[in-house]
C-alpha cells in the first residue's frame, strides 16, 4: 500500500504543475501586472512610476513565462511564473499583494470554515441517511413517491434562495439566531447554527435521492433476499445488511470531500459574513490578488489529491476484497 | 417537585406568557447590551491602514479616528471650513520672491518663488498606549530589539504586555512628510506632492539609490537622518513646509491622513525582522494621538476602536448653521468629546443581512441600498420623499446630503466622430446632452437620489451657482422658477446643423453608430444600457454597448481607444480646483495618466485654470470659474450627469447625526443612548417559538402514517 501511495504522490506532481500553469495563464490573461498594481495602489492619482515601482518590488516586472532576454536556465527561472510558483511546492505561500502573510491568514481563517463545514457534514450525513433509508423502506409507497417529489423540488431550488430565505425566516421573522456574523470559541455556536441548518436543508434533495438509490440497489441484491428468506424482520434487514453495505459508497464519497472542508464555502461565507477561507478566496479574486488566488488554488488541488488518495485507502478498509497495488 | 420539572415549567411559562427575554438573535454578547458602544458595519476590508498609503473612504473610517493631522473641517459649518486639530491655528501661507522678500497674498503665481507654511502644534498631546513606546527601568525601549524567541509567543499587537506613550512633537509630522518619499510605502500622492514640496523628489531618489536593500527587505530606514529641504523643525512644537509654487489647496491636504504624525519609534518597531510574517505592520496597526485606538484589527470579521485613554479631550462645537440649532445639533455644545467608549465595525459583505440587522437594532446607522429603498422611503402626495410608516414607527430618522461627487458620461475628445474641436462634433455632443434625460435616469436608476448636474462642480463647493444663473444654457432653459430640459426638437435641429439629420450622415446617408465602452455587466447594467440606447435613438443614433472587464476598460481609457464612457469623481477637498482639474489639458488620461478622462483640451480653459487654482475664494475667482464652466458647457466634453445624494438612516438613540461627507473624524461627535437601544432591541427581537413547536408537531404527525404503514407491512403475510 505504501508503494501505491508513493506512486500516487509522484503522479500528483505533474498534475500540480499543470494546475499551476493553467491558473497562472488564466489569471494573467485577464489581469496584467499593471492591472494588479492599479488595483492595489488605488484608482486615484496613480502614476505610471508608482505602478512600475510596485511591479518591481513584487517581481511582476519580469516576463510572465519565458525570459527571452536571459541566458541558459534563467530563461525559465527569471520569469514571474517560476519565481511565484516554485515556493508553493514547499508550501511557502509568501505575502499577498497587499503585504499580508498568506500562511498566517490561512491558519487563522480555516477554523471558521471548519466550524461550518464539519457540523454541516456530520449532521447532514445523519439526516440524509435517515431520510434515504425511510424512503427506501417505504419504496413504491405514497411516502416514497412524495418523498422523491419533494427531493426533486428541493434540488431545483437555488442555494441562494435557502440562504436568503433562512436568514429572513429564522433570523428576522422568528428572531431565533443572528442573521450573520461570527465569533470565536463557544460563542461561534449561535452564528454557525443558521449556516449549518441552511446547508443541511439545501443538501437534502440531492443527497437523499442519491443515498436512496444506493440503498435500493443494495436491497435488490442476493444477500438481502437471503436475509429475508432467513426470516429476518425488515428492520433488521435494513439496518444490519442494507445500511452497512450501502455505507461503503457513501463513506468513500465523504472521504473525498474531507480535506476540502478546510476550503469552506464561497457563497455561504460571503452571505453569513463568516471569515473563512471561502470568503478569503472571493476577496482575493475581486481584488486581483494573484498571490492569494494561486495559493488557494494550489492548496485546493493538494487537498483534493489527498482526498482521492484517502478515498482509495478507505476502500480497502471498507471492503477487504480490495487491495491497493 | 424535582429540578427537571421546575425547569420545564419555568421555560414553558417564558415561552407562552410573552415575558421579555434576552434576544437570541443578538450578534453581540449580552454583557455589552448596556455599554456605551457604537455599532456599524463595513462592506469591504481595508487594504491599507498606513496613513501615508491609504487613500480610500473605507479606510478613512478607521484612520480618521486614530490619526490626527494638523487641521480638520468644522463639524457643523457649511460650506466646509478648515479649523485647527492639533495645530494652534490654521496656517497662513507666506509668499517669497527670488530674493527672499515676502510678498502679498494676491501676488501672481509666476512671481512667487517659494511658499512657506509655518505650523505650531499644541503641547501636551500624547500618543495612544503602544508597545513601540514601552521602556524598561533603565529607560531603554522595551521592544525595539526583538529576537526570534521574543516573537515566538507574539501573534497580535495585544500580545505585547507593556505599553508606553510620549508627547506629540513637530518632528513626527516632519517624519511623516519624509515618508511620502519612501519608495517602499507607495504613497499615492508622492508624485503630486513632489511637484510642490521642495526637495521631496530628490529625497525619493536618494532613498531609492542608497537604500535599495533595506527597501527590498522592508528594513527600517531612519528618515530622521535624511534631509528634506522643504521641511524644517523650528522647535519642539513648530515646523514649516516650503512649497515650490503657490498652491492654496495645500491646506486641505493638511487635513488628510497623509499628513498625520508618525513617531519614528513606531516605524522602527514594526520594521523589525519577523513582525511582517505575523502581519504586525504599520499597515495594519495604526499608532495615533486621536480619540480612538484600534484594539482589534480583524478585517475579516470586525474592527474595534476603543477610547484612547491618553486623548486630551476636545470640545463639541458651539457654533453651527441655523438649522443645526433646530435639529438639536448644538445640545452637546461645549461638552468634552469623544462621547462613545467603543465602536465596533462588523464585516457585512452582503447588503440584505446588513439592512435586516439595522432594522433589528444591531446597527445604529445604515445607508439605503436599492433593494430596500421602497421599504425605507416613499414619495408623499406632494412628490416629496419621506420615511415609510414602518421606519417612522421604529423612530428611525433620515438625513440626506448632496455628495461632493459627480457621475458623468464623457466623450473621448481624441475620437474622430464625437471628439475634437470642430463645430460638427460640438453640436453633436450638445444634441446628445439634451436627449439623455438625466432627470429620468435619476428617477429610474437611483430612486431619485441625485441632482442633475449643470457643470462639473457639485452644490456646496465654491464656484457652484444656484438658480437661473447656474443652469447649463445649452441643455436647460429656466421656466417657472426651475431648470427645464430643452426639448428634442432643439436637439434634432443641432443634429441637422452638425450634418446628421435623423441621425444619418448627409454625405453617405448611413446611420450614425456610436459606441459606449463600459466595464459594467449583469442584469442591472443591461437595464441602464437599454435606457441609454433609447435616449440616443431619439436622435436616430444607434448606440452600441461595448461591455468589457474592468481591466480592459482601464486599458482602453489609458490608450484613448474608447468613444463614450461613464466615469465619476469624488472630491478630495471642497475646492473647485478639485473638479475643474478633471478637464485640464495637461492632466489628460492618454499619455499623461492624469484624471482628465475625456482628454479635453482648451487653451483658454487651461489658461484660466492656472490662474484660478492659486486664487483665494472671492468674486474674482468666481468670475473665472464661471467663465471656465461656460467654456466647458459650450464644448460639452461631458454629459454632465448628476451629483448623487446620500441617504442615511439613524435609529432614535443615535444623536448628532449631521451629514459630513468631507470629514473623516466624525466618530468623536456621535452620542448613543444605550439604555433606549437596549430596551428597543429587546422589544423588537423577542424570539418566536411557535414555529419550532409546529415543526415538531408536523414531524410527529408525519411519522404516524409511516408507523402505521410500517406496522401493516410487518404484519402482512408473504404472498
Amino acid at each position: 500500500m505504501i508503494n501505491y501511495i508513493l506512486r500516487r504522490i509522484a503522479y500528483a506532481l505533474p498534475i500540480l504543475i499543470g494546475i499551476n500553469i493553467i491558473t497562472f495563464v488564466l489569471f494573467f490573461v485577464v489581469n496584467t501586472p499593471d492591472d494588479m498594481a492599479r488595483m492595489q495602489l488605488g484608482q486615484k492619482r496613480v502614476t505610471q512610476e508608482a505602478i512600475d515601482k510596485w511591479k518591481r518590488e513584487r517581481g511582476y516586472d519580469m516576463p510572465v513565462l519565458w525570459n527571452s532576454q536571459a541566458k541558459g536556465m534563467k530563461k525559465i527561472t527569471d520569469s514571474i511564473f517560476f519565481q511565484n510558483s516554485i515556493k508553493l511546492f514547499v508550501f511557502d505561500f509568501g505575502q499577498s499583494d497587499n503585504g499580508r502573510d498568506i500562511s498566517n491568514d490561512i491558519s487563522q481563517r480555516m477554523w471558521p470554515s471548519l466550524a461550518i463545514t464539519v457540523p454541516a457534514l456530520i449532521l447532514g450525513l445523519i439526516a440524509y441517511i435517515t431520510f434515504a433509508l425511510t424512503l427506501a423502506f417505504f419504496r413504491a409507497s405514497y411516502i416514497d413517491v412524495w418523498g422523491v417529489v419533494i427531493c426533486v423540488i428541493m434540488m431545483s431550488i437555488s442555494g441562494m434562495f435557502y440562504i436568503i430565505g433562512g436568514q429572513f425566516i429564522i433570523g428576522k421573522l422568528f428572531n431565533l439566531v443572528p442573521i450573520s456574523g461570527y465569533d470565536s470559541g463557544v460563542n461561534a455556536i449561535k452564528f454557525v447554527t443558521l449556516p449549518v441548518i441552511v446547508g443541511l436543508i439545501g443538501g437534502i434533495g440531492s443527497s437523499t435521492r442519491w443515498y436512496r438509490t444506493i440503498f435500493l440497489e443494495e436491497m435488490g441484491k442476493d444477500f438481502v433476499r437471503t436475509a429475508r428468506a432467513k426470516g429476518l424482520s425488515e428492520k433488521v434487514v435494513l439496518y444490519r445488511h442494507v445500511l452497512r453495505n450501502g455505507l461503503i459508497p457513501i463513506l468513500t464519497g465523504v472521504v473525498v470531500v474531507l480535506p476540502m472542508l478546510f476550503i469552506g464555502s464561497l457563497v455561504t461565507e460571503s452571505f453569513f459574513a463568516v471569515p473563512g477561507l471561502g470568503s478569503y478566496t472571493i476577496d482575493a479574486i475581486n481584488s486581483q490578488d494573484f498571490a492569494i488566488v494561486r495559493s488557494m488554488v494550489y492548496l485546493g488541488s493538494v487537498l483534493y489529491i489527498i482526498g482521492l488518495i484517502l478515498t482509495d485507502i478507505s476502500y480497502t478498509i471498507a471492503d477487504p476484497r480490495i487491495r491497493l497495488e | 417537585m424535582n429540578r427537571f420539572a421546575l425547569y420545564w415549567i419555568l421555560s414553558t411559562l417564558i415561552l407562552f406568557t410573552g415575558c421579555n427575554i434576552s434576544p437570541w438573535n443578538n450578534p453581540y454578547p449580552d454583557s455589552q447590551s448596556k455599554d456605551n458602544i457604537y455599532y456599524d458595519s463595513f462592506e469591504e476590508r481595508p487594504k491599507h491602514l498606513d496613513p501615508v498609503s491609504s487613500y480610500s473612504g473605507n479606510e478613512y473610517v478607521f484612520l480618521g479616528q486614530i490619526y490626527e493631522p494638523v487641521l480638520q473641517y468644522h463639524f457643523l459649518k457649511r460650506p466646509y471650513e478648515l479649523i485647527p486639530l492639533t495645530a494652534t491655528a490654521v496656517p497662513q501661507a507666506e509668499y517669497y520672491d527670488n530674493a527672499g522678500n515676502m510678498l502679498d497674498a494676491d501676488t501672481p503665481p509666476e512671481s512667487v518663488h517659494r511658499v512657506v507654511y509655518r505650523i505650531t502644534i499644541k503641547s501636551g498631546i500624547l500618543y495612544q498606549p503602544h508597545p513601540a513606546f514601552a521602556r524598561d527601568k533603565r529607560g531603554k525601549y522595551r521592544y525595539h530589539h526583538l529576537s526570534k524567541d521574543d516573537l515566538e509567543k507574539i501573534h497580535a499587537l495585544s500580545d505585547f504586555s507593556e505599553t508606553g506613550t510620549r508627547e506629540l512633537t513637530a518632528e513626527d509630522y516632519v517624519y511623516q512628510i519624509k515618508r511620502l518619499a519612501h519608495p517602499g510605502v507607495h504613497s499615492p500622492i508622492a508624485g503630486l506632492m513632489s511637484k510642490y514640496i521642495h526637495g521631496l523628489q530628490e529625497l525619493s531618489e536618494e532613498l531609492t539609490n542608497k537604500h535599495k536593500n533595506e527597501i527590498d527587505k522592508n528594513n527600517f530606514i531612519d528618515l530622521r537622518n535624511h534631509h528634506l529641504s522643504g521641511v524644517r523643525i523650528l522647535d519642539r512644537y513648530t515646523f514649516e513646509i516650503t512649497l515650490k509654487e503657490k498652491y492654496p489647496q495645500f491646506r486641505y491636504w493638511l487635513s488628510m491622513p497623509f499628513f498625520a504624525p508618525m513617531p519614528w519609534e513606531a516605524d522602527f518597531f514594526y520594521s523589525q525582522p519577523g513582525m511582517e510574517e505575523k502581519n504586525i505592520t504599520l499597515n495594519w496597526y495604526p499608532v495615533g494621538t486621536g480619540p480612538y485606538m484600534l484594539t482589534e484589527n480583524n478585517p475579516n470579521r470586525r474592527m474595534v476602536l476603543k477610547r484612547n485613554p491618553n486623548f486630551r479631550g476636545e470640545l463639541y462645537p458651539d457654533k453651527g448653521g441655523p438649522e443645526d440649532e433646530v435639529n438639536g445639533l448644538l445640545q452637546d455644545a461645549g461638552q468634552t468629546m469623544p462621547f462613545i467608549d467603543t465602536a465596533i465595525f462588523s464585516l457585512e459583505r452582503e447588503s440584505i443581512p446588513a439592512w435586516n440587522k439595522f432594522l433589528q437594532g444591531y446597527y445604529d446607522t445604515s445607508g439605503i441600498v436599492s433593494d430596500s429603498f421602497d421599504q425605507a422611503v416613499t414619495f408623499n402626495t406632494k412628490g416629496e420623499l419621506e420615511l415609510t410608516e414602518q421606519m417612522r414607527n421604529k423612530g428611525i430618522k433620515l438625513t440626506t446630503a448632496v455628495m461632493s461627487s459627480t457621475f458623468y458620461m464623457g466623450f473621448n475628445m481624441r475620437d474622430e466622430v464625437v471628439g475634437g474641436d470642430s463645430e460638427r462634433a460640438r453640436l453633436l455632443r450638445r444634441a446628445i446632452s439634451i436627449v439623455v434625460d438625466y432627470e429620468e435616469y435619476i428617477s429610474i436608476f437611483t430612486n431619485g437620489r441625485g441632482v442633475p448636474a449643470q457643470g462639473p462642480i457639485p452644490p456646496g463647493i465654491f464656484g457652484y451657482s444656484e438658480g437661473s444663473d447656474g443652469i447649463n444654457p445649452y441643455v436647460y432653459t429656466w421656466r417657472k422658477g426651475r431648470a427645464e430640459r430643452r426639448n428634442i426638437r432643439e436637439a434634432q435641429e443641432l443634429m441637422i446643423a452638425a450634418g446628421y439629420p435623423d441621425g444619418r450622415e448627409v454625405q453617405s446617408g448611413q446611420s450614425l453608430i456610436l459606441y459606449l465602452d463600459t466595464p459594467a455587466t449583469g442584469p442591472d447594467a443591461k437595464a441602464i444600457f437599454d435606457w441609454f440606447r433609447k435616449q440616443f435613438s431619439k436622435l436616430g443614433i444607434t448606440l452600441v454597448i461595448r461591455a468589457t472587464d474592468y481591466n480592459r476598460f482601464q486599458e482602453k481609457m489609458l490608450k484613448g481607444t474608447e468613444q463614450i464612457f461613464m466615469w465619476g469623481w469624488n472630491a478630495d477637498y471642497p475646492d473647485p480646483e478639485n473638479f475643474l482639474f478633471l478637464l485640464y489639458g495637461p492632466n489628460a488620461k492618454v499619455g499623461l495618466n492624469g484624471e482628465n478622462a475625456a482628454n479635453y483640451e482648451n487653451e483658454e480653459f487651461d489658461y484660466l485654470f492656472n490662474q484660478m487654482k492659486s486664487m483665494s475664494n472671492g468674486p474674482e475667482r468666481q468670475a473665472i470659474v464661471d467663465r471656465m464652466i461656460d467654456i466647458a458647457r459650450r464644448d460639452a466634453p461631458w454629459l454632465w450627469g448628476f451629483h448623487p445624494v446620500a441617504f442615511t438612516l439613524h435609529h432614535r438613540w443615535f444623536k448628532n447625526a449631521k451629514p459630513a461627507l468631507m470629514l473623516n473624524n466624525t466618530l468623536k461627535y456621535i452620542r448613543i443612548d444605550p439604555e433606549t437601544r437596549n430596551k428597543l432591541r429587546t422589544q423588537w427581537n423577542q424570539p418566536v417559538f411557535w414555529p419550532i413547536i409546529l415543526l415538531l408537531l408536523i414531524l410527529l404527525i408525519s411519522i404516524i402514517p409511516a408507523y402505521i404503514s410500517y406496522k401493516r407491512r410487518e404484519q402482512s403475510s408473504a404472498l
